[in-house]
C-alpha cells in the first residue's frame, strides 16, 4: 500500500519535472528534431471554424426565418422593445425632448435639471435611511456635476435604469418558472453553470452582429451578463421559504398564482433584494465593456481615454463610475433594508406623509420653468467645472520622472523572474504532451469523463488554430492567479484569525469589489505603461477578492471541536494552522481560487487594451472589426479554458471534501 | 349519543422513497421490516380513523412518528401513496384542483407550530388574508377579521407586525387567521409546542374556551401527553407511522394496548385522567350530593377523602348509577400506578 502511494507521488513529481523541462527546452528540441509542428500547430491542419461561423451568422441574420417571420424581425422587435424605454429615460435624464431631429431641433422639454436630480437623490437617501446616507449620495451627485461628468453619468445611469429592471424582472420570472417546474430547473441550471464560466465577451460579438453597434447591443449584453445571479438567487430564495408558510398558503385556498405572488414572493423578498443588488453591481461592472459595443456615457469616456492613453481623462471618468456605483449601491442596499423594516403608516394628509416627494416634484417643475431664463438651473455651468486631469497627468509625470528606476526595477524583476519563465515554458510545451498531461490530470482527479472533457476541449482549441494565443492566456491568467493566491489566501487566513485585521481586510475587499473592472487598469497603466506586467497587476487587483473571501470563510467555518482537539494534543499556533486549519479549509480555498480564475479570465478583454497578445486581444480585434466568427471562436476558446479549469478545480475540491468526510 | 362522522381515513399510506407505489400493489401490506429492507420510509402506514363532528381528536406520538404527515394527508397537503380520505362522506383525494381550493377556502382551517404568519403583513392583514384571496370586499373582510381578532384577545394590536408580537400573541394571530373563514374542520399542528409552559397552559384554556363557543371538529397534534389529556375527547397514539391505539384518555390509562402506550401514560397523575365513573363501585349507596360520573377524580378527591361515607355517582340525567368511596380514590392517588 505504502510503496504504491510513494510510487505514485514519485510519478507525479517526475511528470511535473518532465513537463517543465520539455516546456523550457521545447523550442530547441523541436528545432533539433526538425519537428516544428510539435510546438507550433501547422496552419495547414487548422480547421477554419471562424469562416464557417461567420457564414452561419450571416445566414442567420440575412436569411433565417420561421415561416414569414425572419430572424432579423425578431431581433428588431426585441431591439425596439428595449430602445423605446431607453430613449425615454435618456431624453429625460440627459438629452431632453425634441420636436424634430433636424440640425437645429426645437426643444420641447429640456433634460431634468441637475439640481432636481441631486435633490431627488438626497430625498431618497433620507427616505431609505438617514441624513448620513442622504449626504453621501448628495455629495456623489455634486462631485459628478462639479467635475464635469454630469452628462456622461446621466447616460450611464439611463442604461442602468433600463438594464436593472429588465434583468431583475426577467431573472425573477425565470427563477419562478424553474421553481414551479422541475423541468425548468433541469433546463436552466446547466445553462446557468455554463454562463458562469463563459466570460462576457464570448457573446459580445454575436450580440454586436445581431443588434448592430449601439446602446441596444450594450443593453442586451449587460442584461445577459447581469441576469443569471438573479435567477439563481430567486430559485434559492423561493426554496428557502418556510415550508409551513407554503402549507399555510395552500390551506388558505390560494390559486397557484396567488400562492406565488401573495405568499411566496413577499416572504422571500429579503433574499430577492440581495439578487437585485447583485444585478445592479454587475450592470455597473459592465459599463466599460458595454461601451465597446456602443454604450455611451462614462464607460465610453474611459475607453476613449484609454485608447488615447490620456491618463488624466480616463482616471477622472473612471472615478466618476466608482462614484456612481457607490451611490447606486448604497441607495439600493438601504432601500432593501428599509423594505425589510417595519413601517407604520403615519396619520395625516397625503401632503404631510409625502413631504419629500412633494418637495422634489416642486423643485423639478420650478427648475424646468425658470430654466428657460437661467440655464444654470438646468445644467451645471461648464465654466465652473474642475478638471483634475492635468493634476493626474502631472502626478504621473512626477512619479515617472523621479521614481522611474524603481518602477522599472520592479517591473523588470517580475518580468524576468516570474512572467517570462512561465511564458517560455507554456509556449514551448509540445501540444501533444500538453493535451496528454491535461487528460491524465483530469483522469486522476475526476475519472474518465473529466479526462475526455479536458482532451476534447483542448483539442478543439488546438485545431481552431488558437493554441499559442490560448497558451498566452493561460500564462497571463495563471501568473495572475498564482500571485492573487499568494496574496489573497494569507490575507483571508489573517482576516479569519484576527478580528481587527478582519475588519480592515473586509473593507479593502468590499471596496475592491464595488469598483468596475477596468478602473484598476488606469493607475497601473500610469505607472508601468502598457504590457504584460500592467495587465497582470490589473488582473490581480480585480480577481483578488474571492481568494480572500473564500479562504477566510473556509478557515472560520472549521468545526470548533477539531480545533480544540488540536489544542488539547498540544499543537502550537503554527502547527494548528498548518496541520488542522489549512488542510480543512482547502476545499473552500480551492473554490475561491476557482472564482479568482473566472474573474481573471473575464478581465482579459479589458487588458487587451494595454496590448496583451492573448485570446482577449483576439476578441477585442474581432469586436472592432465586427468579425463574428473570429470573436465567437476566440470567446469560446476562453470559455473552454475556463471550463477546463473550473471542472478540474471543482472535482479537486470535491475530492478533498470526500477525503475529510465533509461530504458523502 | 351517536355522532355524525365528519372526517375519516381508510388505510392511508404515505411512503417516501423510490418505487414506493409499487410496494403497495401486493396482496399483503408490507411490514416495517419489508420497508426498511427496501430503503423506503413509511411516514404513515395503514392509518384508519374516524373523527366525529364537534370532537377534539388528538394525534400523539414522538417526534418523527408521522403525525404531521398524517394530518397533511387528511388535508391533502401531501398526496397519500394509497388510501381514502372521506370528508363529509366524499373522497377528498378525488377532488380536482378547483374543488380542493373551494373546500380549503370555506371548510378547513389550519394552525401551524411556528405560526407561519406572513412577515410583510400586519396582524389585521394577516387575519384578513384568507378572505382577501377569496375576493371578499375589503371592508367586509376587515370587519370579520376584527371580530376574530377580538375573539382571540388581540384587540388593539391590529396594526402590529408579527415580529412585534410575543410567541403566544403570534399564535393567537395564527388561530384568528384560521378561524376567520368559519371552517367546520380545524387542524392544529403542535400549535403550542413553541411556547413557554406557562403561556402554553394559558393558550390551552383559551383554546377550550373557544371550542366551547364554536364547536368545531378538531384534529390536534401534540407530543405532550399532558396537553392531550387536558384537551382531548379521543387520542390516537402513533409510532413509526402506525396508529397503535385510538381511545379516550381514560381508556388509554386503564387499558393501554401495548407497553409503548403504557409508557406514555406512566408519568401522568392518574387522578387528572380518570373520572369518577371509571372507578366507582356499582353499589347504589352513599350519602350527600351525587357527583356526575364524568368528573375527574382530582377535582373531587379532597371532598371524598374527607367525607366519612361514600358519595353517590350520577349520570348525565341525574340518575344515581353507583357510588365512590375514599378507598377507591386513595388507590388512584397513592397506588402503585397500575390500574386495578
Ligand atoms: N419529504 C419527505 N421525504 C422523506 N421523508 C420524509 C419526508 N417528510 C417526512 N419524512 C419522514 O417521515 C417521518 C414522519 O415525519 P413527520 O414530520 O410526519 O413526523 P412528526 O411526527 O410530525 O414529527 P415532529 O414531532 O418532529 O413534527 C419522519 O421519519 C420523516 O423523516
Ligand atoms: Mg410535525
Amino acid at each position: 500500500m505504502r510503496s504504491i502511494a510513494r510510487f505514485q507521488t514519485a510519478m507525479a513529481w517526475g511528470l511535473i519535472l518532465a513537463t517543465l523541462l520539455l516546456g523550457w527546452f521545447g523550442r530547441d528540441l523541436a528545432k533539433a528534431l526538425d519537428a516544428r509542428w510539435l510546438v507550433k500547430f501547422p496552419s495547414a491542419w487548422v480547421i477554419h471554424f471562424k469562416t464557417k461561423i461567420s457564414a452561419a451568422m450571416k445566414w442567420l441574420v440575412e436569411e433565417a426565418a420561421i415561416g414569414p417571420v425572419a430572424f432579423t424581425d425578431i431581433t428588431r422587435a426585441l431591439a425596439w422593445l428595449i430602445e423605446q424605454p431607453y430613449e425615454l429615460v435618456l431624453a429625460f435624464l440627459a438629452h431632453g425632448f425634441f420636436l424634430d431631429s433636424g440640425a437645429d431641433p426645437l426643444v420641447i422639454l429640456p433634460a431634468i435639471s441637475w439640481i432636481a436630480v441631486t435633490a431627488g437623490v438626497i430625498a431618497l437617501g433620507h427616505y431609505c435611511r438617514d441624513w448620513g446616507l442622504a449626504l453621501l449620495v448628495g455629495a456623489c451627485c455634486i462631485y459628478l456635476a462639479v467635475f464635469g461628468q454630469w452628462e456622461s453619468a446621466m447616460v450611464t445611469l439611463a442604461s442602468v435604469l433600463i438594464a436593472v429592471p429588465i434583468g431583475a424582472g426577467g431573472g425573477l420570472m425565470a427563477g419562478i418558472w424553474a421553481y414551479r417546474h422541475p423541468l425548468g430547473e433541469r433546463i436552466l441550471s446547466p445553462i446557468l453553470d455554463l454562463m458562469q464560466t463563459i466570460p462576457i465577451f464570448a457573446y459580445l460579438v454575436p450580440i454586436l452582429f445581431m443588434f448592430g453597434f449601439g446602446p441596444v447591443s450594450a443593453l442586451v449584453a449587460t442584461i445577459i451578463y447581469a441576469t443569471p445571479p438573479m435567477i439563481r438567487i430567486t430559485i434559492l430564495a423561493l426554496k428557502a421559504v418556510d415550508p409551513e408558510i407554503l402549507d399555510f398558503g395552500r390551506m388558505a385556498g390560494t390559486t397557484e398564482r396567488q400562492l406565488m405572488w401573495r405568499v411566496l414572493v413577499p416572504s422571500a423578498s429579503q433574499s430577492l433584494m440581495v439578487g437585485v443588488n447583485q444585478v445592479i453591481m454587475l450592470t455597473l461592472n459592465m459599463v466599460i465593456i458595454a461601451s465597446m459595443i456602443g454604450a455611451g456615457g462614462l464607460g465610453f469616456d474611459v475607453l476613449a481615454a484609454l485608447r488615447r492613453l490620456d491618463i488624466g481623462a480616463g482616471f477622472e471618468a473612471g472615478i466618476a463610475i466608482v462614484v456612481l456605483a457607490i451611490a447606486v449601491d448604497r441607495l439600493s442596499q438601504a432601500f432593501a433594508e428599509r423594505m425589510g423594516q417595519i413601517q407604520h403608516v403615519q396619520p395625516g394628509s397625503w401632503l404631510a406623509r409625502h413631504k419629500r416627494t412633494a418637495l422634489v416634484t416642486t423643485l423639478l417643475a420650478v427648475t424646468w420653468v425658470l430654466g428657460q431664463f437661467s440655464p444654470l438651473l438646468l445644467t451645471y455651468p461648464e465654466s465652473q467645472t474642475i478638471t483634475t486631469g492635468v493634476f493626474w497627468n502631472d502626478t504621473v509625470k512626477y512619479l515617472n520622472v523621479n521614481y522611474f528606476d524603481l518602477f522599472e526595477a520592479v517591473k523588470v524583476f517580475f518580468l524576468h523572474w516570474f512572467l517570462l519563465p512561465i511564458k517560455k515554458v507554456l509556449l514551448g510545451l509540445p501540444w501533444p504532451w500538453a493535451i496528454a498531461m491535461l487528460s491524465l490530470l483530469g483522469w486522476r482527479i475526476g475519472g474518465a469523463k473529466l479526462a475526455l472533457l479536458c482532451a476534447a476541449l483542448s483539442t478543439l482549441i488546438l485545431i481552431s488554430g488558437l493554441w499559442s494565443k490560448a497558451m498566452i492566456t493561460v500564462y497571463l491568467c495563471g501568473a495572475s492567479v498564482i500571485l492573487a493566491t499568494l496574496i489573497g489566501v494569507p490575507l483571508g487566513v489573517l482576516a479569519a484569525l484576527n478580528r481587527r485585521a478582519g475588519a480592515v481586510v473586509n473593507l479593502l475587499i468590499d471596496t475592491l469589489q464595488t469598483l468596475p473592472s477596468f478602473v484598476y487598469l488606469i493607475p497601473v497603466v500610469m505607472l508601468f505603461r502598457v504590457g504584460d506586467f500592467t495587465a497582470m497587476i490589473a488582473i490581480v487587483l480585480y480577481a483578488l477578492a474571492p481568494a480572500v473571501r473564500y479562504a477566510a470563510h473556509g478557515v472560520r467555518n472549521i468545526n470548533e471541536e477539531l480545533i480544540e482537539a488540536g489544542l488539547v494534543s498540544g499543537c502550537t499556533k503554527w502547527q494548528l494552522l498548518r496541520l488542522v486549519r489549512l488542510p480543512l479549509a482547502l476545499p473552500e480555498i480551492l473554490l475561491g481560487i476557482n472564482q479568482t480564475i473566472m474573474l481573471a479570465l473575464s478581465m482579459l478583454v479589458i487588458t487587451a487594451l494595454v496590448g496583451t497578445r492573448d485570446l482577449g486581444q483576439e476578441v477585442y480585434i474581432a469586436l472592432t472589426k465586427a468579425d463574428t466568427g473570429r470573436g465567437l471562436v476566440a470567446g469560446l476558446a476562453i470559455a473552454f479554458v475556463a471550463i477546463i479549469a473550473d471542472r478540474l478545480i471543482k472535482a479537486g475540491a470535491r475530492g478533498a471534501r470526500l477525503r475529510f468526510g465533509l461530504e458523502s | 349519543m351517536p355522532l355524525k362522522t365528519k372526517l375519516s381515513c381508510r388505510n392511508v399510506w404515505k411512503l417516501y422513497g423510490a418505487n414506493a407505489e409499487r410496494f403497495l400493489d401486493r396482496d399483503m401490506p408490507p411490514s416495517g421490516e419489508d420497508l426498511r429492507k427496501a430503503g423506503i420510509i413509511g411516514a404513515v402506514r395503514n392509518a384508519s380513523i374516524d373523527i366525529a363532528e364537534g370532537e377534539i381528536f388528538i394525534i400523539m406520538g414522538l417526534s418523527g412518528s408521522g403525525k404531521s404527515t398524517l394530518v397533511r394527508c387528511l388535508s391533502r397537503l401531501i398526496e397519500p401513496t394509497a388510501g381514502q380520505v372521506l370528508f363529509d362522506g366524499t373522497d377528498l383525494l378525488c377532488a380536482n384542483e378547483a374543488e380542493l381550493i373551494e373546500i380549503r377556502r370555506h371548510k378547513m382551517g389550519m394552525v401551524f407550530q411556528h405560526f407561519a404568519l406572513l412577515p410583510h403583513l400586519t396582524v389585521l392583514q394577516n387575519v384578513m388574508f384568507p378572505l382577501t384571496i377569496q375576493g371578499v370586499a375589503k371592508s367586509q373582510a376587515a370587519e370579520s377579521a376584527l371580530e376574530v381578532v377580538e375573539l382571540v384577545g388581540l384587540k388593539g394590536r391590529e396594526a402590529y407586525y408579527p415580529r412585534e408580537l410575543s410567541g403566544g400573541q403570534q399564535q393567537r394571530v395564527g388561530i384568528a387567521r384560521s378561524l376567520v373563514t368559519e371552517p367546520d374542520l380545524w387542524f392544529l399542528d403542535e400549535p403550542f409546542s413553541a411556547l413557554d409552559p406557562l403561556i402554553r397552559r394559558e393558550m390551552q384554556d383559551e383554546f377550550l374556551r373557544l371550542q366551547a363557543r364554536l364547536h368545531k371538529t378538531i384534529v390536534f397534534i401534540t407530543h405532550d401527553f399532558e396537553e392531550a389529556v387536558r384537551l382531548a375527547d379521543r387520542i390516537a397514539i402513533m409510532k413509526d407511522g402506525e396508529i397503535i391505539q385510538v381511545a379516550t384518555p381514560e381508556e388509554l390509562v386503564l387499558n393501554p394496548a401495548s407497553d409503548y402506550v403504557a409508557e406514555f401514560t406512566r408519568h401522568i397523575p392518574r387522578s387528572k385522567v380518570l373520572s369518577v365513573g371509571g372507578i366507582m363501585s356499582a353499589e347504589l349507596t352513599g350519602e350527600g350530593d351525587p357527583i356526575p360520573q364524568v368528573t375527574r377524580i382530582s377535582a373531587v378527591a379532597e371532598e371524598i377523602i374527607s367525607a366519612d361515607s361514600p358519595r353517590p355517582v350520577c349520570d348525565g340525567d341525574g340518575r344515581i348509577i353507583g357510588s365512590i368511596g375514599r378507598n377507591a380514590v386513595a388507590h388512584v392517588l397513592f397506588g402503585s400506578g397500575e390500574a386495578s
